[in-house]
């Protein structure tokens, strides 16, 4: 990335001292980002006795050490984890994959207009989701349960003797229902990533195919989506941590406590009376592992996604 | 990656010459009275030609309308529903009533003390929130700028807080506030500060001997606003990164050649270039902290008090605890309007300079 050499700093490079104070500088600043959750570590394997009376960063005595915490917290979260896949991952996708071919359609097709619209979607990210939170509950409790039985017992009614009745208090379909709510609100950060990644393709590989006949669907199939691929793992990657993240949407589209996510499990860990901090600071570490791990392994994409 | 470019630009390059040479047959050809090919091509144009509006954007449309009519039936669709029941007096179990349409909750709501508490809340957090993260984030980036070594490790050290959920960072942050056995208050205790601390920042009317971070009115919003930054100051380090890596050499090179300090060449050539990355940066942080809703619920629950209520809480509190969903709607409305404020004139700026 930067070459070395044109830094100023760097013809003081024999001025060991500032080199020195800037490293320790540097070192502080990984305490200050790390001590929250260094502490959190330590106090989960810590007894409840253990834990009050030693202070936080230190770790814990073999006397006060217990694996206790980390398994209640784990058989509380557990389904909440399960349920956070099941919901996440095909959203992550879909909104991949909806903002490539939206990102395609409104770059590389160039047109009159296109980043009118383009504007209209970019907005969608920057929206406070409480905006829309009251119809987004009217629209999957009343609205869309009223419409579904209308048109079921009127269509299938032989079938049905019109007392079908759409399954509002499922866990299953308040899942999928919060699943959809994320694809679409996740759909036009895509989008944006997507864009900004089309504009830098070439223009004359897209003309000499459009020139050779080649139709829009084949030159996004053949040429624009291999050329996504990285641009897709940095995608799925932020996207997925996004709506992994979220606590507001499931709290309003999820009440079955069968189909909570994690994070709302791990809420309700935390808002509980009693404070056994032990079993709620294993609870955020493992509420944390699976975004965690893919910042670990996949931290390049993740920045790149961020830096949009 | 590049391999595969180059080898895609090779084969367009050879498609091309195909191409061209097709064309120019068909024109020989259709001066010599015409081709099938080229007569069909020629009509193809005039057709597209006829039509009302650009051929690309129909052609194009089966790729951009379905997301972009998702995203607007959810988005826009939403909020002119969530205007229209702002009008309303909806509330409680039932469905709302659409005949009766005035701005009573708007009235009801510049007579409530606590949504003016929440407002002067929120714009506090926001302004606070937003200078010292972008202040911190500037100051880190420049230290990582330093030509250092491992400086993956240590920017991937400082990004790391961002990747977790809110209510994973709520939940460490409620341990490190905490009264009796929280870091903070042991640190303090270790240096013997823990007195002074209380008797400068303790409220009036509060008997206690020990520092309760999230419940005195003194010190409740600051922490929130301790605690996002630590979690987001690292997002704008990367924003402010790009941006330093991408002012040439030479800006710093002429500022060693005048003879300028190090703080000087900053204060004066680098930082005044870094005003895009600045505001793009304060932009999406004004976001994060209008939508800290989640960190304040994992936190205190959907009663925070007053001394942490911020409109998001306020109007989730309000629409589903009380189920007053107008009244949700209305503050919710307030809220919409504040993020316009904020992102309207970015999105404008950008769109005028040929950003978008």
């Amino acid at each position: 990335m930067s070459t070395s050499t044109r830094n100023p700093i760097e013809s003081l490079r024999d001025m060991e001292n500032s080199r020195i104070g800037l490293y320790v500088v540097l070192l502080f600043g990984i305490v200050f980002y790390l001590f929250p959750m260094e502490t959190a570590v330590m106090t989960m394997f810590k007894t409840q006795t253990e834990f009050v009376e030693t202070v936080p960063f230190a770790p814990p005595s073999p006397d006060g050490f217990t694996l206790g915490a980390l398994m209640t917290a784990w058989n509380t979260l557990r389904p909440g984890l399960v349920n956070s896949m099941l919901m996440a991952i095909p959203a992550t996708i879909f909104s991949a994959m909806a903002g490539s071919l939206a990102a395609y359609g409104l770059t590389t097709i160039s047109w009159r207009g296109q980043v009118a619209v383009f504007s209209i979607v970019l907005a969608g990210i920057f929206i406070p989701y409480q905006a829309v939170l009251v119809p987004l509950a009217q629209f999957w409790y009343q609205i869309l349960p009223d419409l579904m039985n209308g048109f079921v017992n009127t269509a299938f009614g032989f079938i049905t003797g019109g007392n079908w009745t759409y399954p509002t208090r499922s866990g299953h379909v308040q899942l999928l229902q919060l699943s959809i709510t994320h694809a679409a609100y996740g759909t036009p950060m895509c989008t944006l990533l997507f864009r900004s990644y089309y504009k830098g393709i070439s223009d004359e590989m897209i003309e000499a195919a459009r020139l050779d006949g080649a139709t829009a669907f084949s030159i996004y199939k053949n040429i624009i989506l291999p050329l996504s691929l990285p641009m897709f793992a940095v995608t799925l990657i932020y996207q997925f941590t996004q709506v992994y993240n979220d606590l507001l949407f499931a709290l309003v589209l999820v009440n079955e406590p069968a189909s909570q996510v994690a994070t709302q499990r791990l809420a309700a860990l935390t808002g509980g009376v009693v404070q056994s901090f032990n079993t709620t600071m294993a609870g955020a570490i493992v509420a944390a592992l699976p975004t965690l791990l893919v910042y670990i392994f996949f931290g390049e994409q993740f920045a790149k996604g961020v830096a949009e | 990656m590049r391999e595969i470019l180059n080898r895609l630009r090779t084969a367009g390059d050879s498609l091309r010459s195909v191409v061209s040479r097709d064309e120019s047959d068909g024109q020989t050809l259709a001066t010599d009275g015409g081709t099938q090919a080229a007569v069909g091509e020629r009509r193809r144009d005039t057709l597209r030609d006829s039509l009302p509006v650009q051929w690309e954007l129909i052609e194009s449309a089966p790729f951009w309308l379905p997301p972009v009519l998702l995203a607007v039936f959810f988005v826009y669709g939403a909020i002119a529903w969530n205007a229209v029941l702002s009008l309303t007096d909806f509330q409680g179990l039932g469905e709302p009533s659409y005949s009766q349409l005035d701005f009573s909750m708007y009235a009801r709501m510049a007579s409530d003390g606590a949504f003016w508490q929440a407002t002067q809340n929120t714009l506090v957090l926001l302004v606070v929130f937003t200078i010292l993260c972008l202040a911190l984030g500037l100051l880190v980036a420049i230290l990582i700028d330093q030509g250092i070594r491992f400086e993956n490790t240590f920017r991937t050290i400082y990004l790391l807080p961002m990747s977790l959920s809110f209510v994973v960072t709520a939940t460490m942050w409620s341990w490190v506030y905490n009264a009796k056995s929280g870091v903070f208050n042991q640190l303090l205790r270790l240096f013997n500060l823990e007195g002074l601390v209380i008797t400068l920042l303790k409220p009036a009317v509060v008997n206690a001997d020990v520092i309760q971070w999230l419940s005195w009115h003194t010190t409740a919003l600051a922490a929130i606003i301790f605690a996002l930054i630590w979690q987001f100051s690292g997002y704008a380090m990367v924003v402010f990164l790009a941006g330093l890596r991408a002012i040439p050499d030479e800006h710093y090179e002429a500022a060693r050649v005048d003879g300028a300090s190090t703080v000087r060449m900053y204060m004066r050539v680098i930082i005044p270039q870094l005003r895009a990355s600045a505001v793009s940066a304060s932009v999406v942080l004004m976001v994060f902290a209008l939508k800290a809703f989640d960190f304040i619920y994992s936190l205190r629950g959907s009663q925070p008090g007053a001394n942490m209520d911020i409109l998001a809480t306020m109007m989730y509190r309000v629409a589903f605890d009380s189920l007053r969903w107008a009244y949700g709607s209305a503050i919710a409305i307030v809220l919409f309007l504040l993020a316009l404020l904020v992102i309207g004139p970015y999105l404008y700026s950008e769109y005028k300079r040929g950003e978008l």
